[in-house]
C-alpha cells in the first residue's frame, strides 16, 4: 500500500512540473508585457521596473529564480497589487477559497451519495423520478445562474440569508455560496451513486448477504456502498476541477475575499505572477487530489492493491 | 413430527413486458429433520426458484403462491424481520457460485463473523474465534490467516469451503446447497461432496442439494426430487431411483451419467429435443415431445404425481410397469 | 443505418421529457427569430422615461428595462441568438477537430495513436477555465480567442469517442478491401471510416452542444468573453446579478433563458443517448 502510494507519487511530481514551466514560458513569451496597459510610462523608468521584477535577466534565468522562489514558498511580487507580494495575496484568500471548497465538496458527497442510494432502493417510485429530476436540474443549470436566483429568493425575497459579503467564521454568509457550488457535483454524484447501486444490487454477493439474514442497513452499508461508490470515485478529481471552476464565480458574485476572485481580477489585468501563483496552486491541489483518488480506489476495491 | 420444510402448491411466475411467464407449476415437497434430499433437473427446471422462494430471495417481478412452512412458520409473503430471524441462522444457503458470492472488499473473518454477531449476538472478537474453528472443520488450512484474507486471494474450492463454514455457523436445521460443485475442478467436486458427507454427519442437519449432475446426488441423498419444466415428475428414494427409475425422464437421465466400467469407445447417450422454455403452460406431460413412450393421452391430460410414498412418480406410462 | 434510426425514433417519442424539451427548444429559437419583428423596440435604444422599469404589459417593454434604459425582451433574446450562434458554431468546429483527431489517432494505431492520446489526457486533466485565463493574461481579451478556447471544450471526448470507434471500424473487412484496393489513408478516412462512426459521434455533438454554450456563458459573465456593447446570456446575467437587489427582473429574465435552453439541450441529449444506446436495451 505505502509502496503504490510513492510510485504514484512520483509520477505526479513530474506532471506539476511540466505545468509550471509550461504556464511560466508561455506568460513570459507572450507579446506585450505587464505594463503596457498603464499610460506609457518614459522608458527610463520602464527600465527600472523590468530591473526591479527581474524582467530583464535571460529567461532561463528568470525561470531558475522562479522555480528556487517557489520552493521557498515564495511567489513573487504582485504586479497589479503593488503594496503585496503574491504570497500575501495567497495568504489571505486560500483560507476562504478553502473554507468554501472543502464545505461544498463534503455537502455534494454526502448529500449525492445519500440521495443516489436512496433513489435507488425506491427504483421507480415517485420519490426515484423526482430526485433524478432535481439532479437534471443540478447539472444543467450554471453556477452562476443558480447563485444570484439563490441569492434573489432567500436574500432579497426571504430575507434569510445574507446576499453577498463575508465575515469570518460565518456560516450564514457562506451558506449559498456553499450550496450554489455544491450543486452540479452534487446532481452527478447522486446519479453515479444510484446507478453504482443498482448494478451493486444485482451481484451475487449481494444475494449471500441477504441470505445470511443480515439487516437492510448492513447489507447497503457493509457490502453494498464501497463497490457502488467506485464510479463516484471516478468522478472525483472532475468533481473538484468543477468546484474550482465554480469557486471562480462564485466568489466573484458573493463578494468573498478569496483567490478565486484575484485569479479573475488578475486574468483581467494580465497581472503576470499573480496568474501563474494561481495556477501553480490550483494545479498542486488537483494533482494532489488525484493521488488521493488513486489511493482511494486501492481502499474501495483491495483487489486494485495486487 | 414437524418437517423442517414444507412446501405446498408452490407456484411462481416472472411478470415482464411481454407478459407472465411460469417457471415453478404446482411443487409440493417436504423435507424432514436430517433428511437429505437431492432435487435434480436441467437449468430452467425451477429447482432453485423454489428455494429461492423459501429464503424470501426471489427476484422483484416474481410472483409467488401457495405455502412454504420452516419448521411449522410460513416464509412466502412473511416481512423482511421474520424472514431474517430465520435466514442465515437455522435455515442456510450454499449459493450457486463461489467465485462471486463473496463480498470482495471485505475480509473472510468479517463475513464469517457477521452472521453470528448478528443473530447469535456474539462479540466480534468471540465471533472471529468461531469463523476460525469452523474453519478448521471444513479442513480450510491455516485458518488464521484465512481469515485475514480477502476473497480473491483464496481458490475457488477453498471459498466454497468458506461459503460451507458460513453455512453451519449457527447450527442450521436445513442447508440448501445450490449446485456446490458445478463451478469446480473435477478434483475439487470430489473433496466438496466429501466434506458435505462429514459435515451431515458431524452436524446432523438436513440438507437440500441441488444439482443438475445425478452423480453429485447419488452419494448424499437420502431421497430423490427430479424435476423438468417447473414440476416435479418423480420423487424416490435415491436407491430405489438408481435401480428402478420409474419416468422415463428420469430413465434418460441415467443412461446419461457415463460408466467408468462400461466400454470406452461407446457414444455418450444423449437426450434428443429441448425441454419446454418456461411459460408454455402446458395442459398435458410436458416431457410427451422428447418422450419415446408418449401416447395420445399424454399430450392432453397433465399427470399428476402419485404412487407409493417413497417411489412417487408423474407419468400416464411410468417406466417399471413393463 | 436505418432500422436503427426508425428504433431510436420510436423511443424518442414515447419518452414525453425529451418531447417537451424539443417543444419548448423549438418555441425558443422561433422566439429569438421571430421575437424582434413583434416587439416594437430594438436591442439598443436607450429609452430614458423608462430607466429601470419592471415588466408589464402598459409601456411596450414587455419584459421590463435595464440600468440604460435598454428593452429586456429583445436584448434577452439577441443575447439568446448570439449564445446560441457562438455554441453552434464552436460545436462544429470542436466536432470537425475532435472527429478529424480521433479518426487519425484510431487509423493510424501503435506509437501515433498512443500518442495523439496521451496528450488528450494531460489536457482532459487540467480545467479550461485555467487555459482560458493564461491566454487571456497573455494576449488580452479577444473574440478570436473566445471562439478558440470554446471550441476547445468539446473536442477531447469526441476525439476519444471517434477514436475507440475508429479503432473498431478498423478492423472490419471493407477497410481491408479498400487499402487492398490501393485508396489513399486520407481518402479512407473520410470515405470509409467516418460514415460509419457517425452514430455517437451525432449524441455526444448533441450533448457537447450545451456544455459550449454553457462554458461562452461562463466566459462572458466573467468578463473574458464576449465584449460590450455585444450582449450574450452570459453578459446579461452579469449585470443583472448586479441589479438583482433593485430590479430582479433583469436577473430574472435573462437567467431563465439560459437555464431553460440548457435544461432542454440536457433533457433532449440525455433522451437521444438513451434512445441510440444499444447497452441500455430492454430484453
Amino acid at each position: 500500500m505505502i509502496r503504490y502510494f510513492f510510485t504514484r507519487l512520483a509520477g505526479a511530481i513530474p506532471t506539476l512540473l511540466i505545468i509550471v514551466t509550461a504556464t511560466f514560458f508561455l506568460m513570459r513569451a507572450a507579446p506585450g508585457g505587464p505594463f503596457d496597459q498603464e499610460q506609457t510610462l518614459p522608458p527610463e523608468i520602464t527600465a527600472n521596473l523590468q530591473r526591479a521584477y527581474g524582467l530583464d535577466q535571460p529567461i532561463w534565468t528568470q525561470y531558475g529564480r522562479y522555480l528556487k522562489s517557489l520552493l521557498h514558498g515564495d511567489f513573487g511580487p504582485s504586479f497589479k497589487y503593488k503594496d503585496f507580494t503574491v504570497t500575501e495575496l495567497i495568504g489571505q484568500g486560500f483560507p476562504v477559497t478553502l473554507q468554501l471548497g472543502v464545505t461544498a465538496m463534503a455537502l455534494a458527497l454526502i448529500a449525492g451519495t445519500l440521495l443516489g442510494t436512496f433513489a435507488a432502493l425506491h427504483r421507480n417510485s415517485a420519490a426515484d423520478h423526482a430526485t433524478m429530476s432535481l439532479a437534471m436540474v443540478g447539472i444543467a443549470i450554471p453556477t452562476f445562474v443558480v447563485l444570484p436566483f439563490l441569492g434573489l429568493l432567500f436574500g432579497v425575497y426571504l430575507h434569510w440569508l445574507p446576499v453577498a459579503g463575508w465575515e469570518s467564521g460565518s456560516i450564514r454568509h457562506l451558506a449559498l455560496p456553499v450550496i450554489a457550488l455544491a450543486l452540479p457535483p452534487l446532481a452527478y454524484i447522486a446519479r453515479l451513486t444510484r446507478a453504482g447501486m443498482l448494478e451493486v444490487l444485482r451481484s451475487s454477493f449481494i444475494l449471500t448477504a441477504f441470505a445470511k439474514g443480515l439487516p437492510l442497513h448492513t447489507v447497503i452499508l457493509r457490502h453494498a456502498l464501497r463497490p457502488a461508490l467506485m464510479p463516484v470515485a471516478s468522478y472525483l478529481v472532475p468533481a473538484v476541477a468543477s468546484i474550482m471552476t465554480g469557486s471562480l464565480v462564485v466568489e466573484s458574485i458573493a463578494g468573498l475575499p478569496g483567490i478565486g476572485r484575484y485569479l479573475v481580477q488578475g486574468a483581467l489585468n494580465r497581472d503576470y505572477t499573480l496568474v501563474l501563483g494561481m495556477v501553480v496552486i490550483y494545479s498542486t491541489l488537483l494533482i494532489g487530489m488525484g493521488l488521493l483518488v488513486d489511493l482511494l480506489y486501492a481502499w474501495l476495491d483491495p483487489r486494485v492493491r495486487h | 413430527m414437524t418437517p423442517t420444510l414444507s412446501i405446498d402448491d408452490l407456484r411462481i411466475a416472472f411478470s415482464h413486458r411481454a407478459g407472465s411467464v411460469e417457471a415453478v407449476d404446482r411443487v409440493s415437497l417436504q423435507i424432514a429433520p436430517s433428511e437429505c434430499v437431492g432435487i435434480v433437473g436441467e437449468s430452467g427446471s425451477g429447482k432453485t426458484q423454489v428455494f429461492m422462494a423459501a429464503m424470501g430471495l426471489l427476484a422483484g417481478n416474481a410472483r409467488a403462491t401457495g405455502s412454504v412452512r420452516f419448521e411449522g412458520r410460513e416464509l412466502l409473503g412473511a416481512d423482511r424481520a421474520a424472514l431474517n430471524r430465520v435466514r442465515g441462522s437455522k435455515l442456510t444457503m450454499i449459493p450457486q457460485d463461489p467465485m462471486t458470492s463473496l463480498t470482495p472488499h471485505l475480509k473472510i473473518g468479517i463475513q464469517l463473523a457477521e452472521v453470528m454477531v448478528a443473530h447469535l449476538g456474539k462479540t466480534w472478537s468471540d465471533a472471529r474465534s468461531s469463523a476460525g474453528r469452523m474453519l478448521e472443520r471444513v479442513h480450510v488450512p491455516e485458518p488464521k490467516r484465512r481469515l485475514n484474507q480477502y476473497p480473491h486471494e483464496l481458490s475457488g474450492g477453498m471459498r466454497q469451503r468458506v461459503m460451507i463454514a458460513m453455512s453451519l455457523l449457527c447450527e442450521p436445521s436445513l442447508v440448501i446447497a445450490d449446485e456446490p460443485t458445478t463451478a469446480l475442478d473435477v478434483t475439487i467436486q470430489a473433496q466438496i461432496i466429501e466434506l458435505l458427507r462429514a459435515v451431515r454427519g458431524e452436524f446432523g442437519m438436513a440438507l437440500a442439494l441441488i444439482s443438475h449432475d445425478l452423480a453429485v446426488v447419488a452419494g448424499l441423498a437420502d431421497r430423490i426430487l427430479v424435476m423438468y419444466a417447473g414440476r416435479i415428475v418423480e420423487a424416490a428414494a435415491a436407491g430405489a431411483l438408481f435401480r428402478r427409475p420409474r419416468h422415463p425422464y428420469t430413465a434418460e437421465l441415467l443412461k446419461c451419467v457415463p460408466s467408468i466400467s462400461g466400454p470406452r469407445s461407446a457414444r455418450l447417450p444423449t437426450l434428443a429435443g429441448q425441454p419446454p422454455r418456461p411459460g408454455e403452460v402446458l395442459e398435458a406431460c410436458p416431457f410427451a415431445p422428447r418422450c419415446s413412450r408418449a401416447a395420445e393421452r399424454c399430450r392432453v391430460e397433465r399427470p399428476q404425481l402419485g404412487g407409493p410414498a417413497g417411489a412417487q412418480v408423474a407419468c400416464h406410462f411410468p417406466v417399471s410397469d413393463d | 443505418m436505418g432500422a436503427f434510426a426508425d428504433e431510436a425514433w420510436q423511443r424518442l417519442r414515447s419518452n414525453p421529457a425529451a418531447a417537451a424539451a424539443l417543444a419548448v427548444m423549438c418555441a425558443i429559437l422561433a422566439l429569438t427569430w421571430f421575437g424582434p419583428w413583434i416587439s416594437p423596440n430594438d436591442a439598443h435604444t436607450l429609452d430614458w422615461l423608462h430607466l429601470a422599469a419592471p415588466p408589464g404589459m402598459q409601456s411596450s417593454h414587455w419584459f421590463g428595462t435595464d440600468r440604460l434604459g435598454r428593452d429586456l425582451f429583445v436584448r434577452t433574446l439577441a443575447g439568446t441568438r448570439v449564445s446560441m450562434a457562438i455554441g453552434l458554431a464552436a460545436s462544429v468546429v470542436s466536432l470537425l477537430v475532435g472527429v478529424t483527431y480521433g479518426a487519425i489517432a484510431g487509423y493510424s494505431g501503435g506509437r501515433t495513436d498512443h500518442l495523439m492520446m496521451r496528450v488528450i489526457e494531460i489536457l482532459s486533466g487540467l480545467p479550461l477555465i485555467f487555459f482560458v485565463i493564461v491566454l487571456t493574461v497573455i494576449f488580452g481579451r479577444s473574440e478570436s480567442l473566445l471562439f478558440f478556447a470554446i471550441g476547445a471544450v468539446g473536442w477531447l471526448t469526441m476525439a476519444r469517442i471517434v477514436r475507440g470507434q475508429t479503432l473498431s471500424v478498423r478492423r472490419r473487412e471493407f477497410i481491408e478491401a479498400a487499402i487492398a484496393s490501393g485508396a489513399g489513408t486520407v481518402r479512407i478516412i473520410f470515405r470509409h471510416v467516418v460514415p460509419n462512426v457517425l452514430g455517437p459521434v451525432i449524441v455526444y455533438a448533441t450533448l457537447t452542444v450545451p456544455q459550449i454554450i454553457l462554458f461562452e456563458s461562463f466566459l462572458s459573465f466573467l468578463g473574458l468573453g464576449v465584449q460590450e456593447p455585444g450582449a450574450s446570456l452570459g453578459t446579461l446575467i452579469s449585470e443583472g446579478a448586479a441589479e438583482m437587489e433593485a430590479a430582479p427582473w433583469i436577473l430574472l429574465v435573462p437567467g431563465s433563458f439560459l437555464a431553460l435552453l440548457l435544461l432542454c439541450l440536457n433533457i433532449f441529449g440525455d433522451a437521444l443517448r438513451d434512445a441510440l444506446d444499444v447497452r441500455d436495451g430492454s430484453p
